[in-house]
């Protein structure tokens, strides 16, 4: 879990261009979008369906989905734990 | 009378603001460097920026430049502050950028963060977003920079009081030959310097040939 | 409103002409009479080289076209889009008696993405892919000598066409001006729409409470202004009145929450315009049938005072034609002025937007002397438009 929530911040810092974010700057739970976050739009929650299915072939039929599933690094990760396709 | 009360040019790694020299680099530089130092050199602090393609960061550059120690944003309600572009290859850089992402049916992921920039006119929108400006906007699409055309759209806005004051301009960006050239219109203001340039024709001509590097 | 040209009067702008071509048809009849009868043109597409998978759109008929067009020029030599827009120009002109070829006329085309499906294939000069260079060979085609004017800002590219066009006859650049606009269908914008999850997985239905998003539609149209009286379509004279663009300042690709950046497109052309909330018999609005996008609009409408004003999308008839959409509605505007009638909006059936309107439910036959065109598009642009019909006392 720990290997995955560090390629996740790397892969969201590049897809995302958060060029002045760090891996360390993200903390596992706390909020991706909103106060406080990374400053992501909804241009970014279409992005990361996006980076989901191109690097974990998982597949967000529902985009309202996105907002539990992306709501932190942490809840992301344990989604693709769950659903990765083997 | 209507005055150009300041311009910018962008080109050749360079950024001159009226007529002067203000952020060079030597050398070979490619524009995805050039335009990130640029942003360091004027320290702006605007994460979106990294989020934008090529022709939006030049655009976001001049007008930074461009704005810079105005006052320019004070003067004017942000409906009264008109946008009028021209452009010559539309979003060409991102839509090559859009069309490779959809050119192999088995690793087809087109990005909803690339194809936003396949509108030329968005980086209106990325300024208007950034200096609050609310007021009348377009992109005309020209094979090069129309004085003429621009003088006359400009000045029928500022006639018929749809405008108060405008940026207008050049933002080109494609195939790496970029070219920004953006000024600022206003009634005639009281600036005590005496630097201010008449709007002609011929004005913006010559401004706009002294930025080409 | 500061105007210096007080002591010399603007000249008037006449409507000379127009044309619309849609899955609908190829001339303005051919798609209002399908209008009349609710029949929309939005189908399921099952094309592969658009999209790996099938999705909701409105494409016009490629063997029509190719038919249409054979009788005018070589069909290799021309790509969709010019095809497209030849032929649009063409039948306009036919009915109009505004020359093309004087050189006090002036082309404007509108597009978003033009010979867009040239980065796909290379049949043709890449040149060709340039907006510009698309309206000079529009021009040369048609023996008009002046350099055309391209405007592509998004879905509001149609209107500010117009504005603009309406703006140099009024500046005395120009006597007449021909807006002319269009989109194809292509694998381009479908995947791009596809990849923001806006396209609708059925006919769209704007306002409605269970609308999920739009579909593309391919088409073009063109509009003839003029300011000399004697060259307008006398049949019913129709005036450009008034137009006004604006930005949210808000998000590039979602639209404004509270819809004040188009209150300000809609109160700037309706001031030009010289008419009051109270007294606008019909507007025409975007509704693209987007979640964000008719709520935002409804706020718009409500801030201008016009809830009470007919209201309707064509969208869900032939879908969003994109740089079309602007020039391809107010053709619709201009017949429901010239026949006083009201078109449904097809799809509508639970009001869902949280601002009270008056969305035209049906076919309706109701005297209409002004007309409120309105667009919004991505970069958070909007710009409104104002049709009146003189009235000859």
């Amino acid at each position: 879990m720990e290997e995955l929530i560090a390629k996740l911040k790397e892969q969201i810092i590049a897809e995302l261009n958060l060029e002045d974010v760090k891996p360390e700057d993200i903390n596992d739970d706390s909020p991706l979008f909103g106060e406080g976050g990374l400053g992501l739009d909804s241009i970014d929650a279409l992005e990361l369906i996006v980076l989901l299915e191109k690097n974990y072939g998982i597949k967000i039929e529902d985009p309202k989905e996105g907002k539990t599933i992306f709501y932190s690094i942490r809840t992301l990760a344990e989604y693709i734990t769950t659903n990765k396709k083997a | 009378m209507i005055e150009i009360t300041n311009y910018c040019a962008i080109s050749g790694s360079r950024i001159s603001v009226n007529g002067q020299t203000d952020f060079v680099q030597d050398g070979d530089v490619l524009f995805t460097d050039f335009i990130k130092a640029a942003y360091r050199n004027y320290k702006v602090d605007y994460p979106k920026f990294f989020k934008m393609d090529n022709l939006s960061k030049l655009a976001f550059i001049a007008a930074e430049v461009l704005l810079k120690d105005t006052g320019f944003l004070t003067r004017y309600q942000p409906e009264d502050i008109g946008m009028l572009f021209q452009n010559g290859s539309s979003s060409l850089d991102s839509d090559l950028k859009h069309a490779a992402s959809i050119k192999d049916k088995t690793n087809y992921f087109p990005s909803p963060a690339v194809f936003v920039y396949t509108l030329p006119n968005i980086m209106i929108g990325e300024l208007c977003i950034r200096h609050k400006i609310k007021g009348e906007n377009t992109l005309f699409i020209s094979p090069k920079f129309d004085a003429g055309f621009l003088y006359d759209i400009i000045d029928n806005s500022f006639t018929t009081g749809k405008i108060q004051s405008c940026l207008g301009g050049w933002i080109e960006c494609g195939n790496d030959n970029y070219h920004a050239f953006l000024f600022l219109a206003e009634k005639k203001i009281d600036k005590g310097l005496g630097k201010n340039v008449i709007f002609t024709v011929e004005n913006l001509t010559t401004l706009y040939h002294q930025g080409i590097n | 409103m500061g105007n210096s040209l007080k002591s010399e009067k603007m000249p008037e702008v006449y409507i000379a002409g127009n044309n619309m071509m849609t899955s609908l048809g190829f001339t303005t009849d051919e798609n209002v009479e399908n209008l009349k009868n609710d029949i929309s043109g939005i189908k399921l597409c099952t094309d592969k080289n658009l999209y790996p998978t099938p999705f909701w759109a409105s494409p016009l008929s490629t063997e029509r076209l190719n038919d249409s067009f054979a009788g005018i020029a070589d069909i290799a030599l021309f790509t969709r889009f010019e095809k497209m827009q030849i032929l649009s120009l063409t039948e306009a002109l036919k009915n109009s008696k505004v020359d093309v070829c004087d050189t006090k006329t002036l082309i404007i085309l509108s597009s978003t993405k033009g010979n867009i499906d040239l980065l796909e294939e290379n049949r043709f000069n890449p040149k060709r892919v340039y907006l510009w260079e698309t309206a000079k060979r529009l021009a040369e085609f048609f023996g008009n000598s002046n350099q055309p004017v391209v405007i592509s800002n998004a879905c509001i590219s149609g209107v500010l066409a117009i504005i603009t066009g309406m703006r140099l006859i009024k500046a005395g650049k120009y006597e007449n001006v021909i807006v002319t606009g269009g989109d194809i269908l292509s694998e381009f914008v479908v995947s791009g729409f596809q990849s923001f999850q806006s396209l609708s997985q059925g006919p769209c239905q704007p306002f409605d409470a269970k609308r999920t998003g739009l579909n593309i539609g391919e088409g073009c149209g063109t509009i003839i202004l003029t300011s000399n009286s004697s060259l307008a379509d006398d049949s019913c004279l129709i005036r450009v009145t008034g137009g006004h663009s604006s930005n949210d300042a808000n998000h590039i690709s979602g639209p404004s929450r509270t819809g004040d950046g188009l209150y300000l497109a809609i109160k700037g052309a309706m001031s030009e315009a010289g008419i009051l909330p109270e007294n606008l018999d019909y507007v025409s609005a975007h509704g693209t049938a987007t979640a964000y996008n008719d709520e935002m609009e409804a706020k718009a409408l409500a801030l201008a005072g016009l809830n009470h004003v007919p209201v309707n999308s064509l969208k869900s008839y032939f879908g969003h034609t994109l740089g079309a959409a602007g020039i391809i509605e107010s053709v619709v505007c201009l017949y429901s002025l010239k026949q006083n009638i009201l078109f449904n909006t097809k799809g509508y059936q639970e009001h869902g937007v949280s601002v009270d309107l008056n969305i035209i439910k049906k076919l309706t036959p109701a005297p209409i002397n002004s007309c409120l065109k309105m667009a919004s598009g991505f970069g958070g642009c909007n710009a409104a438009v104002v049709f009146q019909k003189k009235i000859v006392s």
